[in-house]
């Protein structure tokens, strides 16, 4: 809006008057404000109006309110605004005085934010119980029919979070190992044992590192790609609409996704590993002249028949896991655009934080077991 | 209000807009007058929606001139354009209310982005902005998901209203409120019209609304615009409009519009 450049506000400390004149637009409502405070610091005596022209009706309700706060009426000279009439038809009776504006609610005590960060807590899991009940209950009355079980669905949804991750995956596998073949001969060749450099890498990334990047990629890119089109498909009453027609959201939207994954992790870890493997022997073939034959001889020893199954079977776990995150916290967005973006968020960091968390606990039980 | 030779603030001329193939403004020309209230009907697919775009300034036309107070808005830099649109306000057919904000956060917003005010003093024009809309204080402190269809409608128009726009599009205002709610509505556009001497161009399929408020009709069809009062519209012998005007739906309208309909 082009500011009115007649408009104009003074303000008479000795006689408390303000004296306004030309257009006051919305655009002038800064200048106004600052001359109604200047005003009612000197008490608020009297308006003179006699040069002032036409009011939006914004900086009316500035005005009319600033007078209603006058201790007593400050006298008039000139005409009032016409919309002070239509204001008094808004208003209906009610006064226009700043103090009748309801105070925000006071923030609740240190006490009461606690209880009520707990009970959100306890729900949140008590809804992921629920969650992976009904899915359950879901799939187990999939397997009825081909139908139910919905393949073309899983199969799409595995090209996509599978398929078309595996470029990004095979770089990544391909730099890691890389990097810790580099680091791992610099730190053995002191000790003349450049060779095991292949036998860390080929532990490393069959058993670690191939299925728990592949598992972090992943969830950074379908976890949150899960819970943002399930929550704009929440937002929009799509989610509703389904179940509305007799369909189970569960069995359309979450299985095929979390079976899709559950299948797409586990040959995007193979990839992995075969990546990581050839990057380690790249650089062992250049860093310590190594040739093709004698690495994949060393490798030959350095690693058990269980070795690569130590990672794969991890990968399942991880896609379930993933999977389950970002359907469920997708399916919990609620009314606002703020939420889709907290709640992808939260997908995101919280299928990364299980998947380390089982990872370590399957550390463990291999461990135990001595897989 | 139009006074005798009534002030143009809005002039299209020869319009046109095409998407591939397919043109959907063939050269609309019209002109929308100071204070009044105008209409726009058509068909689904008629180009309405596009339309408004353009008037908007959010969507370039393939060719044609959009003035809006004497200034084409078509080949303006973003920087006058924003000066342009600062004298708009708009709401669109969901609300488009800003679903993370409460409903007084909404009205504020644009405030608060133009200008540098007080809380108390924002707090204050919300308020006023929300009784303008008949919405209590209350309603303010909700989130848009919590709103019925009627409120959505009404806070849409008060956020519309923040900066005293001397120029109001609504899209669809009255579209899937009930009747009472919908004639509620009418009053608000005719009273703020007649207070506040906005200037209102409105997208409506709601043939009581079009009745009760418009001042003038602009019917797109055919790629086309037809430019007239309610009745002279409603007499037209164009096939599409009679049967809009004249359909089981536009019967209701004949008590209200003229005689002659009922024979026609």
């Amino acid at each position: 809006m082009p500011k009115s450049t007649e408009f104009e506000a003074r303000v008479d400390p000795a006689e408390g008057r303000l004296s306004l004149a030309g257009d006051c637009r919305a655009a002038d409502l800064e200048a106004l404000e600052t001359a109604l405070r200047e005003w009612a610091a000197t008490g608020s005596r009297s308006v003179d109006l006699s040069a002032a022209r036409r009011f939006d009706i914004g900086p009316a309700w500035i005005l009319k309110r600033a007078m209603a706060d006058a201790a007593t009426a400050p006298a008039v000279n000139g005409s009032l605004p016409a919309h002070f009439s239509y204001l008094d038809e808004v208003l209906d009776g009610a006064s226009a005085r700043t103090a009748d504006i309801a105070p925000p609610p006071r923030e609740p005590a240190g006490l009461v934010r606690l209880g009520r960060a707990l009970e959100i807590r306890g729900e949140s899991w008590y809804e992921a119980l629920t969650y992976g009940g009904k899915l359950i209950s879901t799939a187990g009355l999939a397997w009825r029919s081909w139908k139910h079980l919905r393949i073309p669905s899983i199969v799409r949804h595995a090209y996509e979070t599978g398929y078309q991750a595996v470029p990004v995956v095979a770089v990544i596998a391909f730099l890691i190992s890389v990097i810790s073949a580099y680091i791992s001969a610099q730190q053995l060749r002191p000790y003349g044992g450049e060779i095991y450099t292949v036998d860390i890498v080929a532990l490393g990334v069959l058993r670690e590192l191939g299925v728990l990047l592949t598992a972090i990629m992943v969830a950074g890119r379908t976890g949150s790609a899960y819970a943002a089109e399930l929550g704009v498909m929440k937002l929009n009453d799509e989610v509703d609409a389904l179940e509305s027609m007799g369909i189970n959201p569960y069995e359309v939207l979450v299985l095929p996704r979390v079976l899709g994954l559950i299948v797409a992790l586990p040959l995007l870890t193979i990839v992995a590993d075969f990546m990581g493997l050839f990057g380690g022997a790249m650089l062992t073939r250049y860093l310590i002249d190594l040739p093709w034959p004698q690495f994949f001889t060393r490798l030959d020893e350095a690693i058990a028949p269980t070795t690569f199954w130590a990672g794969l079977v991890k990968a399942p776990v991880f896609g379930l896991l993933i999977g389950l995150t970002g359907t469920l916290r997708g399916l919990q967005v609620r009314e606002s655009s703020r939420e889709l973006g907290r709640l992808t968020t939260v997908a995101v960091v919280q299928s990364i934080f299980l998947v380390i968390f089982a990872d370590a606990l399957f550390a463990i039980f291999f461990l135990e077991i001595d897989f | 209000m139009a006074a005798a030779a009534p002030e143009v603030i809005i002039s299209v001329r020869d319009l046109v807009n095409r998407f591939g193939p397919q043109t959907v403004h063939d050269g609309v020309s019209f002109d929308v007058h100071a204070g009044e209230v105008f209409g726009i009907v058509g068909g689904s697919g008629s180009g309405k929606s596009v339309l408004l775009k353009t008037m908007l300034g959010l969507r370039k036309p393939d060719s044609g001139v959009v003035e809006v107070e004497g200034r084409d808005i078509t080949c303006m830099s973003d920087r006058e354009l924003r000066e342009v649109k600062r004298r708009y306000g708009v709401t669109f057919q969901h609300g488009a209310l800003f679903t993370s904000l409460t409903v007084t956060e909404n009205v504020i917003l644009p405030m608060v982005e133009m200008l540098e005010l007080d809380e108390t003093t924002l707090q204050s024009l919300a308020e006023l902005r929300l009784r303008m809309v008949g919405l209590s204080v209350e309603a303010g402190a909700k989130f848009p998901a919590q709103l019925s269809g009627g409120m959505t409608k009404r806070a849409a128009l008060a956020r519309a209203l923040a900066l005293d726009p001397a120029l109001l599009f609504l899209d669809e205002p009255t579209a899937g409120l009930d009747p009472i709610a919908a004639t509620a509505f009418d009053d608000l556009v005719l009273y703020l019209r007649r207070a506040l001497g906005l200037t209102v161009v409105m997208v409506t399929h709601d043939l009581d609304t079009l009745a009760r408020t418009c001042d003038r009709v602009a019917v797109l069809v055919d790629g086309k615009v037809i430019v007239d009062t309610l009745p002279g519209i409603v007499r037209n012998e164009h096939p599409w409009i009679r049967e809009y005007f004249h359909g089981a739906r536009g019967r209701l309208m004949a008590p209200a519009g003229e005689g002659e309909v009922r024979g026609a």
